[in-house]
């Protein structure tokens, strides 16, 4: 009885071998319209970019880039359905059609983009490595490191990003390798390490985790880049510009002056590119494939970048992350959407 | 003889005889009762008060944890959540009717004198499964539908460990029944299916259904992570129960297999009526103690991206609003188990008493 159930899946798995070419005829646009909802692959559990609240509700940056992209097409913020994706099942479950879109805090690097099979639509941070220190040790700088025990988490690029930094300073460290963010905390608060190191939208987080925060200070230098943003299946370029242009929308929105509680007045602006991009005129969503007013829609219910930001990862949330790099490049930072006409 | 052959028994004993007896029989024992006991007052004092006497329990948010004990608010503040997962609230009463049919199949177990309760034990092996199957995902009967992607919690674990222990029970008998099957294919089926099954790691094995399986897939037909991890879960557990099953199918004497062969017995009832319930009944520990690493092992879905318990909590200690609430996640996850668990190893501890024959040497 048993046997034979093996030998089924058995021959599941080979007639899949065979047949794995065989692409389906409906594009993604098609199919995420037809189940109604779509299905996008988030993180399991990081804070300000894809969290469960009190309510088992998703929020985070990452998550409201999904609800954007469903306020587009559908003009309902709620018609996602999230995957919570560990880092090593995120790009199979993207690859093999499990989810529509993936937005967990994924960075760009050209390995991914070009031999995965996947492209990045954009970035919606720009995070970059940093270091938390004990203020005992008396550094004001990471080059003044040199043979500093430091706490990492396994398995991330962050490990090799260290490794990376510190050759080619010359520099020695001691590594001390933890399974997960809150083990490292706890390594660092014990004393473990004299430094932790970590993405730097993680680091004011597990800083004010501490029991004495202030007994701990971050280092200005970032080691690394690491650009987070969407990432889509290769060869959908439909789905793959819709994906693009959302963010772009809302980065534009943001440039414009346009937030969700002004939306409504702004639809009788004068202003050509308030009207393209909210689709009082032209007909910008049809050469996407959405509805005219999709960038009205994501405004209004996801809000702009600024928003989107502010309300996550701003300066008001636990996180309390400057804008930086993830500016407008008109107010010193460098996030610039191609014009939406 | 007037005289009886055994002395009466001594009165029983009065507390501070125990005590001097057993604690204090002898310098060294007198030594270590102090010792032991100086640990344990200065060792228990401090968790019970954290635990207890300057733990927060109440409250409306993270701001009202000030004290310096454990902060229960947060445990019930996301109690739902780690119950139902994200299950819609306004249907978590299906849920409920689960839970509450687990209770009445398994609760009257451990009464002994409660009526039927052999009919309430096989509804909680039958009819549970059936009414789970229809109740839970909706659908049917006019129920909305929740994917099981939004299953979750303690929910989830049980969901995972109940079907994985129910499963792999009938499917490990017929294996260790094949492993000593006289038909040499037969036999050399379930060989490699129990030792493939069985070398490899739990770990590996749900790896290789949430990651490898949908790329080999063809596009459009690909079952639910859920689905492939309980499958993953019930036949590598079932490669387990074989070899338990198996020991007790050795230990059964030769003579009981001769004898039913001289009544005439078929096959099937030989095993089913002679063999089966002796060595099942022989092998009571060893399959509750692997029903109880499984229950446990369920916590692995973990790298798979499903939530199942220890999911939910892990991802939710980390949120900034709440000072270090690790350690209460931890330890209420721990509770949920050691309940279960603990539960299970009774039940089983009452079944051998009440099948013991006697047959013991």
């Amino acid at each position: 009885m048993k046997n034979t159930k093996s030998i089924a899946i058995g021959a599941v798995m080979l007639c899949g071998l065979f047949s794995v070419s065989a692409a389906s005829a409906a594009t993604t646009l098609e199919s995420v319209k037809e189940n109604g909802h779509l299905q996008c692959g988030v993180t399991s559990g990081l804070p300000g970019f894809s969290q469960p609240d009190d309510k088992g509700n998703w929020t985070g940056i990452d998550v409201d880039t999904c609800r954007a992209v469903a306020a587009a097409i559908f003009g309902d913020a709620q018609a996602v359905e999230f995957t919570p994706l560990t880092a090593k099942e995120r790009l199979t479950a993207l690859q093999s059609g499990e989810i529509d879109m993936l937005s967990r805090n994924t960075t760009w690097t050209l390995t991914r983009d070009a031999s995965l099979g996947l492209n990045f639509t954009g970035t919606n941070y720009y995070d970059g490595q940093g270091f938390l220190i004990n203020k005992d040790i008396g550094v004001d700088d990471a080059t003044q490191l040199n043979g500093a025990t430091i706490c990492i988490q396994a398995g991330t690029t962050t490990e090799l990003n260290l490794s990376d930094y510190f050759r080619s300073k010359g520099m020695e460290y001691q590594p001390i390798v933890f399974d997960t963010s809150e083990q490292t905390v706890q390594g660092f608060a014990a004393g473990r390490c004299d430094v932790l190191t970590s993405d730097r939208s993680q680091l004011a987080a597990l800083r004010s985790k501490l029991s004495d925060p202030s007994s701990a200070k971050i280092l200005p230098n970032t080691i690394s880049k690491e650009p987070l943003g969407p990432v889509v299946r290769q060869g959908d370029d439909q789905w793959f510009n819709i994906v693009k242009w959302v963010l772009f929308a809302q980065i534009n929105a943001e440039e414009l002056g346009i937030t969700s509680d002004n939306v409504e007045d702004m639809l009788k602006s004068d202003n050509p590119n308030v009207q393209r991009l909210l689709g009082t005129d032209g007909d910008m969503g049809a050469k996407l494939g959405l509805r005219d007013d999709f960038g009205h829609q994501i405004v209004k219910l996801v809000g702009n970048y600024g928003e989107m930001y502010d309300r996550n990862v701003g300066p008001d949330t636990p996180l309390g992350l400057d804008r930086g790099l993830n500016a407008l490049w008109t107010e010193g930072g460098i996030l610039y959407a191609p014009p939406l006409r | 003889m007037a005289e009886p052959m055994l002395k009466p028994p001594k009165s029983a004993i009065s507390p501070i005889t125990w005590v001097r007896q057993n604690l204090f029989s002898g310098w060294y024992n007198t030594l270590l009762t102090l010792v032991v006991g100086y640990l344990l007052v200065i060792g228990v004092g401090p968790v019970f008060s954290w635990l207890f006497f300057d733990a927060t329990f109440l409250g409306s948010g993270p701001s009202d944890c000030t004290g310096t004990g454990a902060c229960w608010l947060f445990i019930s503040e996301r109690l739902n959540f780690f119950i139902y997962g994200f299950y819609p609230d306004d249907l978590q009463w299906r849920v409920d009717v689960m839970f509450g049919l687990l209770a009445l199949s398994f609760v009257p177990q451990f009464i002994e004198r409660f009526p039927g309760r052999k009919w309430f034990g096989l509804f909680g092996l039958t009819g549970l499964p059936v009414v789970g199957y229809f109740l839970v995902p909706g659908g049917n009967f006019g129920l909305e539908v929740v994917e099981s992607s939004k299953w979750g919690g303690l929910m989830l674990t049980l969901i995972l460990a109940y079907i994985g222990i129910l499963a792999s029970l009938p499917i490990g008998i017929v294996l260790a029944l094949g492993r000593r099957s006289e038909m040499p294919i037969i036999r050399g089926i379930c060989v490699v299916f129990i030792e493939v099954w069985r070398a490899v790691p739990l770990i590996t094995v749900l790896f290789m259904a949430s990651v490898m399986l949908p790329l080999f897939l063809p596009d459009g037909m690909n079952f639910e992570k859920l689905m492939r991890a309980l499958i993953g879960i019930t036949l590598w557990q079932s490669a387990y129960m074989a070899e338990v099953i198996r020991g007790g199918l050795q230990a059964i004497p030769r003579g009981q297999y001769e004898a039913a062969d001289a009544l005439g017995l078929g096959y099937w009832k030989k095993t089913g009526l002679i063999i089966l319930p002796q060595a099942l009944k022989m092998v009571i520990p060893g399959i509750v103690n692997t029903f109880i690493s499984l229950f446990k092992d369920t916590t692995l879905v973990l790298i798979i991206g499903l939530f199942d318990i220890l999911g939910t909590v892990q991802s939710t200690i980390t949120d900034p609003a709440w000072q270090n609430v690790a350690i209460e996640g931890y330890v209420f996850v721990a509770f949920c188990f050691w309940v279960f668990c603990f539960g299970i190893s009774r039940y089983s501890q009452n079944l051998e008493r009440k099948l013991d024959t006697g047959h013991r040497t």
